[in-house]
């Protein structure tokens, strides 16, 4: 068997806040496979967010194992642990989260500047990147002359141009109206049939849900 | 990332807040151009002292009583005409010592008056000093010998007294007393807005009848050779210190006389440098604060970044470039404007300015330090945000 796109065992995170310890996390397991759709749902506080911060690695978990591809986060620095996350996950956020002054084209090839791609190569990917999400048209805009299914999609090109294992998006379709929201949703589900990323989908709407093979249900910081 | 990346994003990050980026360079631009006028104004005084005194000839002695110090009250004098002898017998050649007792007097033709500094000399001024006549002749032996009243005038005082008309062999009278001209100085210019052409110069008898003294001020010695300058120093004063019974004299040298005001010039450029450099301070301590203010508006920016793979260092870079840059952008300008004003106040007022080629060069490298050294707080904060957080801040 072939080794999970992200695998976490009895993770636990708290948190300090006003010297009152608060455990998000309270010992979640899960495994997510190559080409997996997943979506995480279940009610604000639950502990989705916590989750996809740790298994982007933003933060790390207090405790428990947590393992990338085939690289356990907790034995890598935090250079090391930015090189990860560049290479191997992309982020789509509810807020879209795309730099106002840049153009469509550029913000889509940030990562690769992370990565050290030569400025030529990363036009050329990126432009690939925008038109697999059919914004081909759109590249020399910025996001302000953007509708928001465009920023969003602007933004999964962008988390799609390092050609990441996994895909992890937080509540992607919140800020867009229905039809949007449903072609930014049949847009993450032709990507896991097409290039095998495995995608994870934080959201409190059951539709959008509904559309992921797996659903992982979370309540106060476990796995239902 | 590369770091012609970093630099492209920085650049970008200033040019996208084009008038803050300006306000905060403008500080920075007035802080280095403080330095390099100030430090210009005060290599440009000491320069025009040196040519100055370097001007008067060269393997010259001023003997004068007391000791030499500037600042200090001259001691009254007790020297006397019989001192050149005295002296010339220690040289070996009498007509290598000339005299000077000086007092400020009105001098005047009809109504036309100016007050000027009269100096009483013997014949052997030419001799000691370089100090050429534009017309007629300098005072002789026998001017002194016979008392005669006769003047030689600075260009200025001719100009003064006599306008337009040839002023030799004419009368001018000096504290009321008439003296007829018999040459005229060549021009020497001015100094920091003096100007040296107002001298007029009277056989030495005469001026002490005239000021109704019988001392001198000093005495001034050309020595044959460079070599001689310093054996006749302690020469010159032991002999009239034997004179005069032990009394103090100093004998000093061009050299002397510009080591003492070199370094009180040296002192003051310092000091200009230095409260120059208080302003270049305050315009650091403006970048460190537009950074921080730049920092907290683009969290979530950073956080994006290092979502995306920004590493710490990545983020610290793009942020310290963006001070460097503003600080040395600043210099660079403020070096261009500190030079040219320079040149202007050199041009336009009496005030003479010298460019020392260090003066750009280190303001220009501590305008890049002051970038590095204001701008690593701010820098570090935005490298070592947390992205979870940063990326939730609205």
């Amino acid at each position: 068997m072939s080794s999970p796109a992200v695998e976490a065992v009895d993770v636990r995170r708290s948190y300090h806040l006003d010297g009152v310890s608060v455990e998000a996390l309270r010992g979640v397991s899960l495994r997510i496979d190559p080409g997996e759709y997943v979506a995480v749902v279940g009610p604000s506080g639950s502990g989705k967010s916590t989750l996809m911060h740790l298994l982007g690695c933003l933060d790390r978990p207090t405790s428990g194992m947590l393992r990338v591809g085939d690289r356990d986060v907790a034995t890598l620095g935090d250079g090391e642990l930015a090189g990860l996350r560049n290479r191997t996950i992309g982020f789509v956020f509810q807020s879209f989260q795309l730099l106002g002054r840049t153009t469509a084209l550029d913000n889509v090839a940030l990562p690769l500047v992370y990565r050290g791609v030569r400025r030529a190569e990363r036009r050329e990917r990126a432009e690939a990147a925008l038109t697999a999400v059919g914004l081909a048209h759109r590249l020399g805009h910025r996001p302000g002359q953007l509708s928001g299914g465009e920023q969003q999609r602007v933004a999964i090109a962008r988390a799609l141009v390092g050609e990441p294992g996994l895909l992890l998006a937080d509540e992607p379709t919140g800020n867009l109206d229905t039809g949007s929201g449903a072609e930014i949703m049949a847009l993450l589900d032709g990507l896991v049939r097409d290039r095998g990323v495995a995608v994870v989908v934080v959201t409190h709407d059951p539709e959008v849900a509904a559309l992921a093979r797996r659903r992982v249900r979370m309540r106060d910081g476990l796995i239902e | 990332m590369r770091a012609g990346e970093a630099f492209r994003v920085a650049l970008g990050a200033l040019v996208a807040n084009k008038l803050r980026s300006s306000l905060t360079m403008l500080g920075v631009v007035i802080g280095v151009a403080a330095v390099v006028v100030l430090v210009a104004l005060g290599a440009g005084a000491k320069h025009e002292v040196e040519q100055q005194v370097e001007g008067l000839g060269s393997n010259i002695i001023i003997v004068v009583p007391g000791k030499f110090e500037l600042g200090s009250a001259p001691t009254i004098s007790r020297l006397t005409l019989d001192d050149v002898d005295l002296l010339g017998r220690v040289v070996g050649d009498e007509r290598r010592v000339a005299v000077s007792v000086a007092s400020g007097e009105n001098v005047s033709v009809g109504r036309r008056e100016t007050f000027v500094t009269v100096n009483g000399v013997n014949e052997n001024v030419p001799n000691v000093f370089d100090r050429p006549l534009a017309r007629g002749e300098y005072i002789t032996a026998s001017d002194v010998d016979t008392r005669r009243r006769v003047a030689v005038l600075g260009s200025t005082v001719v100009r003064r007294v006599f306008g337009d008309v040839d002023p030799l062999g004419r009368q001018v009278s000096i504290a009321g007393v008439r003296f007829r001209v018999i040459g005229v100085f060549a021009p020497v210019g001015s100094t920091f807005g003096v100007d040296r052409d107002t001298e007029v110069h009277i056989p030495v008898t005469a001026a002490q009848r005239l000021f109704g003294v019988d001392r001198i001020d000093a005495l001034a010695v050309k020595a044959p050779r460079a070599d001689d300058v310093e054996p006749l120093q302690g020469k010159l004063t032991a002999a009239l210190r034997d004179k005069y019974d032990g009394e103090e004299f100093s004998a000093v040298t061009q050299t002397q006389i510009l080591g003492t005001i070199g370094r009180i010039l040296g002192l003051l450029t310092l000091v200009l440098a230095a409260i120059a450099a208080i302003s270049l301070l305050v315009g650091g301590v403006g970048v460190s604060n537009i950074m921080l203010v730049s920092v907290r508006e683009r969290t979530r920016e950073i956080g994006l970044r290092k979502a995306l793979g920004a590493r710490q260092r990545d983020i610290l870079l793009q942020f310290l470039i963006e001070a460097v840059l503003l600080c040395v952008v600043g210099g660079l300008i403020g070096i261009g404007l500190g030079v040219g004003s320079s040149l202007l106040v050199a041009a336009v007022s009496p005030l003479p300015a010298v460019i020392a080629w260090w003066s750009p060069a280190l303001a220009f490298t501590v305008s890049a330090a002051v970038g590095v050294f204001f701008g690593v707080a701010p820098a570090r904060r935005a490298g070592r945000l947390d992205p979870v957080v940063a990326l939730r801040t609205e």
